[in-house]
């Protein structure tokens, strides 16, 4: 197995094209190193691409954030803008795994592993970001619920690489939030998460909101419906009952090691009503 | 293939190795560099025994490549005493009886300096969350617990 | 933590304080060695190719290209080890046969299990080792495998053994089965008690298999030389039985075989039976090289012993007044794929809180296609505990009465007789209750969602043979060497026992533990036995070292030596002859040691007897989530009789990390299986053990009922704190949600299922 440290992305670029099949793209290596103990991947390529300044950086761009994909759960939560701004998305990347993962796990990673149950991917959803993908063919942005398709199924090619993700300027009056189910308090791999981010009038009433569900799914669902029951509402306890069955009614889950279809479709709408209730909270400037 | 050929900095000490791609920094300190303090549970990042930091970041070094370490600094247990006076959180590890076993201790101890290198006044649950990766199987964390938030109150009124 | 000491009347210099461990400073610094700690020179690596089936016959294995591969220096199978006529022997609490300890290490005819291991390679490498194993060609013949124990029970089960005759019957079945033994105990006429009772509660339970999930995996080292010396480096808890099984397997004289115990990482009964050592004792006489091998976490999780799911029916009657009048339990418990489950254990254990005049327990040791079970904790007695502890608390209430109240009345006491047999001595299970009476705990109101129960917890501990040698060092300092492996402080215990029975500082003896070649047969680090056992032993050397201090001084001085004694760490003329000469140091004792008759060693070579039970009552507070089903331990009291308590801090230690792993089996903990017989979560990721941030504070009350056996009233403790936890966990679920789970674990899943049933029934309490 050959491992490369790439300086920029068009070489990284270059590289993947060259190794074909073989290659695999390597950022926190948290997810990658353990399927390749176990030879569940057997990359004859490694292209780290932590070496690629602009796939480390956070920058404050068009009124937006533009954070690199190979920014670690660590740095995000050390970013003094970043969390202000996008609370629930720092906190969804950092739930992935332990401190000691926090330190090199990224949302790329995240995002492209390919597991339905990311923490990072719903919050992302939710907050409408876009992946900045970069290929032979040069970059090209994605909605980030379009980039996975199914376990371990991405719908980007081979040789392109997720370098950062743009999230929207935001207006006043917004919050983002995420919450995760899990067995214990820490260390679990989700068996429901909910994002979910609004927007609210000067009148208190939801001009925007978006909301994604994990783990429920082959992938991390945008839940469709929401905006039509948030939007246009002031959000007291039966619009949050209307969305939480909405997200109940999301769900399309399996049966498996760490939960029950009936469990996964329950605990969503309890999320559901759970995160968007934080996320007003911090529309309204109540919390942080 | 040829094995790559690493320059790092390990408690504060020039090493040089050599590693296979496929190696990871835990295989390279225990292996090559007769660093055992580091211990392996699991090897998926699971139960953080085998915790280091690089260049200050707490991270497991069984889920690092050997050939990632390139001119990084990293600090295992064994560069946690100074000459022969033990850290704070080694003494009180051992005054409050916060080991069993033992084989959970030194990832317990690099994660908790790690902590209070950032945060020197931590609450309880701050202490049980950050240190959340790292399992025990012999204490129940109690003593640990203690032990660490015992440390940060000596540390910080020293 | 707080100490209840009941018999204050002896005051020690050490005994009861709380010294730094002496093998504390190894273990903060990262220098203590564990069992995968050691390398040497030449050393390959170990590797083990396991079965992908969890059934199957082995029709052939061609390791011949494995054999080819460069840098592969051995190859072993079955063949390598000696088959075994079938023939029970004792190890510890439960019964081994070595026809299956050869069968579990190596499959023979069959694999039983995922994970079991086929063949074995040594290689230069690890990578060449991995390649190796890809090598070897196993042709299997899949069978129809079974998991469940009450479906490895039906009469059409695919059959593990071909030739298993159910033990314990009469008649004895004419066709085999996958039902190893039953067994039955009890006392009085459970009818009549029945008849007598005016209440009489009946449950099912169901629980899964968990795992000890030490921290440390499996490791060792080996290495044989041409003449056949064989030197293993072992992380385990018994060096002396490893010894026995590799000496037993490969045919080889005990005597060929050292072994040396390295700092184990945990072992809580898991690390009594062997995996890896004789298969790398076999490679690196293959090989003529040092062989290391280490498991990974999914090897130990696949085919490492967990302890038995089990299938458990609990039976009791009780008057208005409280009394218990009759009780009667079935268990059936999972063996893995060779019998040996620790239902007799759990059967002794049911009851024996309570002094109840009518008991029956039957047992079933069931055999199915997963690892093999081996001692966790108390063997069988959490499981059984759970089940009678949550039935005991469904008779407080509907009779009204307060659970501990309740136990109280019929709590066992000094001479209440076992169903297993023994009139108990002087026990603590009432001191345990009552100082949970008067705990803060008890009292405190509890908030919206919450819970609180109590469960009450008992083990029996044993002792052993033992040898313990204490050299008195020229200096005057002391060597003490014990040969049972130190988990949990051991080495600070021993010390301070014999720097109390000396008076000598504690900073003058230096403890080890021995390789088997220093000392005696010492049985394992298990049953809550070392402190007791190793102690008494190190006492008894400790009292020759000063008989034989005494003797030399005797011989100085020429006076008889009963006319010299020992006192404060110095001997001196006693009675008539006292002040006539100056007392002499053990040092100056040491300094003459060789003109007096050679070097001073005491030597205590035992089979300790007289362990004492060790009963608990345990407090739990738990905070369910209504919403989502999730229990969340927020307070926990556990209180428990160690007889004296040799160094408290480590005492509290075990009831805390008792208390962590029975709130991990209660919540999460299990073993789960997919329909094609494989294990779905044999990582830390989904078997999941509590972290740090799951747990609240764990307070514990020592209790001090002294054990009249041993020379400082120790009991064992070890054990005992796991026992209580699932039942207090579930009773206390039962007081926040008015919802009695029969089923472990009680994960936020099912919690949530029987919530919504309630709520549909209005049962629900919340």
């Amino acid at each position: 197995m050959r491992y490369e440290a790439p300086a920029t992305v068009e070489q990284a670029v270059a590289l993947l094209s060259a190794a074909g099949s073989a290659g695999r793209v390597m950022a926190g290596g948290t997810d990658l190193l353990v399927q390749m103990r176990t030879d569940v991947v057997e990359p004859g390529v490694l292209v780290d691409i932590k070496g690629i300044a602009e796939i480390r950086q956070i920058a404050e761009e068009a009124g937006g954030f533009r954070v690199g994909a190979a920014v670690t759960g660590a740095e995000l939560k050390e970013h003094p803008r970043l969390k202000a701004v996008w609370p629930g998305i720092v906190e969804a990347a950092n739930l992935i795994g332990s401190t000691q993962v926090q330190g090199r796990a990224t949302m790329g990673g995240n995002l492209c592993n390919g597991s339905p149950a990311a923490d990072s991917v719903p919050a992302l959803i939710a907050a409408g970001a876009k992946a900045l993908v970069a290929g032979p063919k040069g970059r090209r942005e994605v909605p980030v619920e379009d980039v996975m398709v199914g376990p371990r199924k991405l719908s980007l090619g081979r040789d392109e690489i997720v370098i950062a993700f743009l999230l929207p300027a935001r207006p006043a009056r917004s919050g983002d939030a995420y919450l995760r189910f899990i067995p214990r308090t820490e260390m679990d791999i989700a068996v429901v998460g909910c994002g979910v981010s609004l927007t609210l009038g000067p009148d208190g009433t939801c001009t925007a909101a978006r909301v994604a569900l994990g783990a429920v799914a082959e992938r991390p669902l945008l839940v469709t419906e929401a905006s039509g029951i948030l939007v246009g509402k002031r959000i007291d306890a039966a619009v949050l009952e209307t969305l939480a069955a909405a997200a109940s009614a999301a769900c399309r889950p399996i049966d498996d090691k760490r939960g029950t279809k009936e469990f996964r479709i329950k605990v969503a709408g309890v999320l559901a009503r759970r995160v968007a209730q934080i996320a007003l909270e911090r529309a309204e400037g109540k919390t942080a | 293939m040829s094995k790559h050929h690493v320059s790092a900095t390990v408690n504060g000490d020039a090493v040089e190795f050599l590693c296979e791609t496929d190696e990871t920094l835990l295989d390279v300190l225990r292996n090559q560099l007769g660093l055992t303090g580091t211990k392996e549970g699991c090897s998926t990042g699971d139960c953080g025994a085998c915790s280091v930091t690089v260049d200050g970041r707490l991270v497991c070094s069984c889920l690092m490549l050997g050939v990632e370490a390139g001119g990084k600094s990293i600090a295992t247990i064994e560069g946690m005493a100074v000459g022969e006076t033990l850290h704070p959180l080694q003494q009180k590890f051992l005054s409050h009886a916060a080991l069993q076993c033992g084989i959970c201790t030194p990832g317990f101890l690099v994660a908790a300096k790690a902590l209070l290198d950032k945060n020197p006044n931590p609450t309880e649950t701050e202490v049980r969350y950050w240190l959340a990766g790292n399992l025990c199987r012999c204490t129940g964390y109690d003593k640990i617990i203690r032990a660490v938030m015992d440390a940060a109150a000596e540390m910080r009124g020293a | 933590m707080q100490e209840k000491v009941k018999d204050p009347a002896t005051e020690y210099t050490y005994v009861g304080t709380r010294p730094v461990r002496p093998d504390g400073v190894d273990k903060v610094t990262g220098r203590a060695r564990f069992g995968a700690d050691l390398s040497l020179p030449g050393q390959l690596t170990g590797r083990v190719l396991r079965s992908p089936h969890p059934h199957a016959r082995i029709k052939s294995i061609d390791t011949s290209a494995a054999e080819q591969l460069a840098g592969v220096k051995a190859v072993v199978t079955a063949a390598d080890f000696r088959d075994q006529p079938s023939e029970f022997v004792p190890a510890g609490e439960m019964m081994i046969n070595y026809r299956d300890v050869v069968r579990n290490v190596m499959a023979r005819e069959k694999v039983l299990f995922e994970g079991h291991p086929v063949a074995a390679v040594a290689a230069t490498s690890a990578s060449v080792a991995k390649q190796a194993l890809k090598l070897i060609k196993v042709d299997y013949e899949v069978l129809p495998h079974v998991i469940d124990v009450r479906e490895a029970m039906k009469p059409d089960a695919p059959l593990l053994h071909d030739d298993m005759i159910t033990q314990g019957m009469t008649p004895a079945p004419t066709k085999p089965s996958n039902i190893a033994k039953r067994i039955e105990l009890g006392l009085g006429d459970v009818a009549a008690g029945f008849a007598a009772a005016d209440i009489v509660i009946e449950r099912e339970f169901d629980t899964k298999p968990v795992h000890q999930g030490y921290i440390e995996p499996h490791a060792c080292s080996a290495t044989v030389s041409e003449d056949g010396q064989a030197e293993l480096w072992v992380s385990t808890q018994g060096h002396w039985i490893v010894r026995a099984h590799c000496a037993r397997l490969l045919g080889w004289d005990v005597s060929k075989i050292r072994v040396t115990a390295a700092e184990i990482g945990g072992g809580f009964g898991g690390k009594t039976v062997v995996y890896l050592e004789p298969v790398a004792l076999a490679l690196a006489r293959k090989s003529g090289r040092p062989v290391k091998m280490v498991m990974t976490r999914e090897e130990v999780l696949k085919a490492s012993g967990p302890t038995s799911g089990a299938y458990i029916k609990v039976k009791m009657g009780i008057k208005k007044d409280g009394t218990m009048t009759a009780a009667e339990a079935q268990l059936l418990f999972q063996a893995g794929a060779f019998q040996g489950s620790p239902v007799q254990p759990a059967a002794m254990c049911a009851f024996a809180p309570y002094d109840i005049a009518n008991v029956k327990l039957v047992g079933y040791d069931v055999v199915s296609n997963r690892p093999k079970v081996a001692a966790y904790r108390a063997p069988g007695g959490p499981i059984a505990e759970f089940a009678v502890e949550s039935v005991v608390d469904e008779l407080a209430q509907k009779v009204g009465m307060d659970p501990i109240a309740l136990r109280l009345k019929n709590a066992a006491k000094q001479g209440t007789r076992a169903a297993y047999g023994p009139k108990f001595g002087p026990v603590g299970f009432v001191e345990t209750l009552e100082a949970a009476q008067a705990h803060a705990h008890w009292r405190t109101p509890l908030g919206p969602n919450q819970g609180r129960g109590v469960a009450a917890g008992f083990w029996f501990n044993i002792g052993g043979e033992t040898s313990v040698s204490l050299s008195l060092n020229e200096d005057g300092t002391l060597s003490l060497t014990a040969g049972t492996p130190d988990i949990g402080g051991l080495r600070a215990s021993l010390c301070m026992m014999a720097g109390e029975e000396l008076a000598v500082p504690l900073e003058k003896i230096r403890v080890q533990i021995g390789d088997t070649g220093q000392l005696g047969y010492n049985f394992l680090t298990g049953g809550s036995r070392s402190t007791f056992s190793s102690g008494m032993a190190t006492v008894e050397a400790a009292r020759e070292v000063k008989r034989e201090a005494c003797k030399r001084a005797a011989k100085l001085w020429e006076l008889p030596v009963e006319a010299v004694e020992y006192v404060d760490g110095k001997v001196r003329p006693a009675g008539p002859n006292a002040g006539k000469h100056t007392p002499m140091t053990l040092a100056e004792v040491a300094a003459m040691a060789g003109k007096t008759g050679g070097p001073i060693v005491g030597y205590a070579r035992i089979n300790a007897h007289g362990a004492a039970p060790s009963f608990a009552t345990h407090l739990c507070d738990v905070e369910v989530d209504p919403e989502t089903g999730k229990a969340t331990v927020i307070r926990y009291t556990a209180v428990q009789d160690a007889g004296r308590a040799i160094h408290p801090s480590y005492v509290e230690g075990q009831y805390q990390g008792g208390v962590a792993q029975g709130i991990g089996w209660a919540l999460n903990e299990e073993y789960i299986y997919g329909p094609d017989g494989r294990l779905q979560n044999a990582g830390f990721l989904d078997y999941r053990v509590p972290v740090a941030s799951d747990l609240p504070m764990i307070d514990t009350v020592i209790v001090e009922v002294p054990n009249p056996s041993h020379p400082y009233g120790v009991r064992g403790v070890g054990e005992t704190p796991i026992c209580p936890p699932m039942a207090a966990v579930a009773n206390a679920i039962a007081n926040a949600t008015g919802l009695r789970m029969l089923e472990l674990p009680m994960s936020p899943p099912k919690v949530l299922k029987a919530l919504d049933e309630a709520r549909a029934k209005g049962t629900a309490r919340m």
